[in-house]
């Protein structure tokens, strides 16, 4: 009886040490799924035009919008909407500012409305691949080229591309 | 219920057929913390949740006190928020669900003919487990911060930015949840295994083939809820950010994981009661359940369907038109099972020969009310009409008419059902009736007028509102506090039964079936020992 | 026994004259709607509603009638019956064929909802602890931009002062709109999800933050319509109103002109606004104040 209890316990020991272990094995393991299904890559280059053809029977209004997060910086679009065929390539600028007093790092998260243009839009550049670093009261002027699928349904002759700035951690709670 | 002494029954005659307790049973304090006996943790399990109910009904006393009328008077926003969330949370987790593990651990042996629950150490734990989660979830409300305050459904980002009573909170769901999945694999097993020889699964009780189905959802959700907040928990403390957009995450993705398992909760807390509901309409017809076998489908498919539906609490978010239309739909078709369950019951009342004792009154009063919370379910169900419903006084209206009126009348109905065979005392009929009539006009004094306000633009989960709606809010008050105090009532009913009262006969119910009357009223603390011979009932089975 | 029956009935009694009640405008239901959506969604709400009704006269009634007359004490003898696949499939399908009669215009609502293209205005909302950021980004008023927090005096809420009609759904300053026009509302927030509801637009969508939205109206009347925050976002949550004043073209078009002027000159029509800051794009002035 006893004897069955030692083994028990340290049969339950090493249960509780892989359990704990599984937790950190989990890292590289969901790393991997997110490669391979393509999750959470808003941070990567798409992989480029596809279909290079510029379908020039109907154009789409691309509405540009930016918000900071607790976040000093001015950042506007300098223009707030542009007109494109689907397929061609298109470069707008934004314009970011830095009001503090000391250098702050950056990242911008897109997001698009209505959901459906995620999926249409092949961003070729863009700052948010990765983060900014602003030197204090920095200003600087930053591109996103990006090209519309020529297979954007058709319901959708409006969208919105948002950005939304949030420090990178560090100095926020 | 303490009429149940372990010396009265523990005679010389018991064999020791594998009984995990020698023959000194402890007494006193330690019979009930070392309790492995079905009906001890039962009885534990029913006098937890309802003072849990009282705990959550105080707090709801509050807040219709503050919402009396407009201004602040009473509690300061910060604080209402605390008591709206802890008002939710302790009902559902606290009162509503260990309520029905009550039921299922008293009854469910006796039903199917079991000497015992499975596994009656694990029992043991798993009722043991929720003081401790209760005391935190009380507790919180004494922390710097106060309790968590971000409604019982905990959403982020307004959950992370709450103080530490959050993580308490936190850690009393993944308590809760673990005690609920151990009592659910305990019935799972019992029921599975341990019927009376004779007992298919398509003979059993209704009550035995609904505790199956919620024990299964609740395995399935609970680890779900489980990981909403371990995620809520590492995105407060360890640096993630599942929740938060900054890092890469989305604050929807929280909804997703929560109502997953937040839509199969609410079928956990409404099938039991079905289960209850199916075993007193027909003792009281005196004639069979009506469609034994097409009840056991639709309990089932609402259980699968429960799975699929989980984003009509999400129509506000902005998801794609296919998503929403699909979820619409899915969400439609769970009326087609709930209205053949409230069609069974009709048709079992029909040309039958009834008799209205308390159980009988709240078990049609349940129908009637339940199913009208069903309908307001089915307007909620259609998106555009929803978006307008969502987050205002329509939807209190709706979940207090399928929770209050369902599970808790459904509650109600099977204590005064059973509570003959628990105490060996016949209840106070003229006071249960008087409890019934006075938690259904109470009841609906509370909650009918929520509906108006809803509608004309009341948003839930605040603490003032526009002069505009002070009547109906008055109304609410007035009845809440009404049924607050029937049920005190109620408890001093209950009370005097265990006390005393004339004593109840071992079918105390003429039209009554089942194995659990053929033991004596008080159950004693052993029964079937030795298997009991099941014959079927008419109406079970062919 | 017989007590219980006149006690059964009076309660029926309350509950049917309470029912027509409901069908009422005013305190007992949506308020009335002034766009044709809301109309569709006031439609698609009463149609739900006196289906419900039907069903619910129609099964109780059933429900009730054997209440009474299926009595041990009437000398009722219990029948033996317990079952009928005839009646079982029979009441499978009719709810399903009902069902099918809701989801057609529900889905063509739906649809109607979503589309928000060809706006002729669009108008940024962002969702702060505890007031609302407006933006006008496209269109006639582009460049506008604003906060609007409860002008609802702190004396009316903590100290029992006397409450106007307004209390609680008023602010600084209102949405202003012109009439007859498509506009789009994009929303977003700051810090935690708020929800941007007017219900006489038919309009409720949440307002996440890091991620963006949308959601639209086209007002067919001019008046000051009212509504609150739809999601549960912290201590100030019930004081967040959202006001939206409906205007004729040429008011709109003043007030634009208004407030591009600079804010002294102001002789706005509608509304007045003291914190309107530079004509970019991005006004910031809560941001500070709010982490
Ligand atoms: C005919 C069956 C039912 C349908 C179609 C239905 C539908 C819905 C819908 C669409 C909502 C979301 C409302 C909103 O937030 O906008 C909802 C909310 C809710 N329902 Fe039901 N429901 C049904 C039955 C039940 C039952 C049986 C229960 C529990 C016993 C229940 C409990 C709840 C609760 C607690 C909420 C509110 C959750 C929250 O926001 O905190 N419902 N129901
Ligand atoms: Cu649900
Ligand atoms: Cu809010």
């Amino acid at each position: 009886m006893k004897r069955e209890n030692r083994t028990l316990r340290v049969k339950l020991l090493i249960a509780a040490c892989v359990m704990f272990g599984f937790g950190f094995a989990l890292i590289p393991f969901y790393k991997t799924i997110c490669e391979v299904a393509g999750l959470n890559n808003l941070l990567r280059a798409d992989k480029g035009v596809s279909n290079s053809q510029i379908d020039t029977s109907r154009m789409v209004m691309v509405q540009f919008d930016a918000n900071t997060r607790n976040l000093a910086w001015r950042f506007k679009p300098l223009q707030a909407s542009v007109n494109v065929h689907p397929g061609q390539m298109v470069r707008v600028d934004y314009e970011v500012e830095n009001t503090l007093d000391r250098a702050v790092t950056g990242q911008a998260i897109p997001s698009y409305t209505p959901m459906v243009a995620e999926r249409h839009v092949q961003k070729l550049e863009c700052f948010c691949f990765r983060q900014q670093t602003f030197a204090a009261h920095e200003k600087r002027v930053m591109p996103v080229v990006f090209t519309v699928d020529s297979d954007l349904p058709t319901e959708v002759p409006v969208f919105t591309l948002s950005y939304t700035f949030f420090e990178v951690a560090g100095t926020q709670k | 219920m303490s009429a149940v002494t372990p010396d009265a029954v523990h005679g010389h005659d018991h064999g020791h057929d594998g009984h995990d307790h020698d023959h000194h049973m402890p007494t006193g304090w330690r019979r009930w913390m070392t309790a492995t006996n079905h009906k001890d943790i039962g009885t534990l399990y029913l006098f937890f949740s309802f003072i849990m109910f009282l705990t959550g009904g105080v707090l709801a006393l509050t807040i219709r006190a503050e919402l009396f009328q407009p201004g602040l008077q009473i509690v300061r926003p910060e604080f209402f928020n605390q008591l709206t969330t802890m008002h939710g949370l302790i009902m559902v987790f606290g009162a509503i669900m260990p309520a029905f593990v009550g039921f299922a651990n008293w009854m469910i042996p006796l039903m199917i003919g079991a000497p015992d629950m499975a596994f009656a150490r694990m029992n043991n734990w798993s009722f043991w487990l929720l003081p401790p989660a209760a005391l935190l979830l009380v507790s919180s409300f004494f922390v710097p911060g106060g309790a968590s305050a971000a409604g019982w459904t905990l959403y982020a980002p307004l959950s992370l930015q709450m103080g530490m009573g959050m993580d308490m909170t936190i850690f009393a769901v993944h308590i809760m949840g673990a005690s609920s999945i151990m009592g659910a694999i305990n019935i799972v097993v019992t029921i599975l295994n341990m019927r009376a020889p004779g007992m298919t699964l398509m003979k059993m009780p209704m009550f035995a083939w609904t505790w199956l189905i919620t024990a299964y959802l609740l395995i399935a959700v609970m680890p779900v809820l489980a990981g909403a907040v371990t995620m809520l928990l590492t995105d407060r403390h360890f640096g993630t950010s599942f929740f938060n957009a900054a890092g890469g995450g989305d604050p929807v993705l929280y909804q997703h994981v929560f109502w997953f398992f937040g839509h199969p909760e609410v079928y956990i807390m409404i099938l039991p009661a079905f289960g209850i509901v199916s075993q007193i309409v027909p003792a009281f017809a005196r004639k069979p359940l009506f469609g034994y076998a097409s009840m056991v489908y639709a309990t089932a498919s609402i259980a699968i369907l429960s799975f699929v539906v989980w984003a009509h609490h999400m129509f506000t978010t902005g998801m794609p038109a296919v998503t929403q239309i699909a979820f619409m739909y899915m969400t439609m078709l769970i009326a087609v099972p709930t209205g053949v369950k409230v069609f069974n019951w009709i048709a079992t009342m029909w040309r039958g020969s009834m008799t209205f004792e308390t159980p009988m009154l709240f078990a049609v009063g349940f129908i009637f009310v339940f199913t009208m919370g069903g309908f307001t379910g089915l307007m909620l169900a259609i998106a555009p009409a929803d978006i307008q419903y969502q987050d205002t006084y329509f939807v209190v209206a709706h979940f207090h008419y399928v929770l209050v009126a369902g599970s808790l009348f459904a509650l109600f109905a099977g204590t005064y059902y059973w509570i003959p065979k628990w105490t060996g005392h016949m209840y106070d009929e003229k006071l249960g009736k008087r409890h019934f009539w006075l938690s259904m006009i109470s009841f609906n004094v509370t909650f009918f007028p929520m509906h108006f306000l809803g509608l004309a633009g009341m948003p839930r989960r605040i603490p003032d509102y526009n002069p505009f709606f002070t009547d109906f809010n008055q109304l609410a008050t007035v009845g809440a506090f009404g049924f607050g105090l029937s049920q005190v009532f109620f408890f001093y009913i209950v009370l005097k039964c265990i006390k005393g009262g004339p004593k109840a006969a071992d079918k105390p119910w003429d039209g009554a079936e089942g194995l659990e009357w053929t033991v004596p009223s008080p159950a004693p603390f052993h029964t079937f020992e030795v298997p009991p011979v099941f014959e079927a009932p008419a109406g079970h089975g062919h | 026994m017989k007590k219980t029956v006149v006690r059964t009935a009076s309660l029926i009694g309350v509950v049917l004259a309470m029912a027509p009640a409901f069908a009422l405008d005013g305190q007992y239901n949506f308020q009335h709607p002034v766009t044709h959506l809301a109309e569709d969604i006031f439609g698609l709400h009463m149609l739900m509603f006196w289906i419900c009704v039907v069903i619910f006269v129609a099964v109780f009634g059933v429900m009730f009638y054997s209440v009474f007359a299926h009595r041990k004490s009437k000398g009722a003898v219990a029948a033996t019956f317990h079952e009928s696949t005839t009646v079982e499939i029979l009441w499978t399908i009719v709810p399903v064929v009902i069902l099918l009669g809701m989801a057609w215009p529900a889905t063509k609502t739906v649809l109607a909802m979503k589309d928000t293209s060809n706006p002729e205005i669009t108008i940024k909302a962002t969702g702060y602890q505890w007031k609302w950021g407006y933006d006008y980004m496209q269109g006639e008023g582009q460049g506008i931009s604003f906060l609007s927090t409860l002008s609802t005096p702190r004396a009316q809420i903590d100290q029992g002062e006397w409450k106007g009609d307004n209390y609680l759904l008023e602010v600084d300053n209102e949405v202003v709109v012109p009439i007859g026009k498509k506009v789009r509302v994009l929303l977003t927030a700051q810090d935690v999800i708020h929800a941007w509801w007017v219900p006489a637009f038919g309009v409720k969508q949440d307002a996440i933050p890091g991620f963006i939205r949308d959601v639209w109206f086209k007002a067919e009347k001019e008046g000051v319509f009212r509504g609150n925050c739809a999601e549960l976002c912290g201590k100030d949550h019930g004081f967040m109103p959202i006001v939206v004043r409906v205007v004729s073209q040429q008011a709109y078009t003043e007030w634009v002109a208004a407030k591009a002027a600079p804010p002294a000159a102001a002789s706005a029509p509608a509304t007045t606004d003291k914190a309107a800051p530079s004509a970019a794009s991005e006004p910031k002035p809560a941001a500070a104040s709010a982490s």
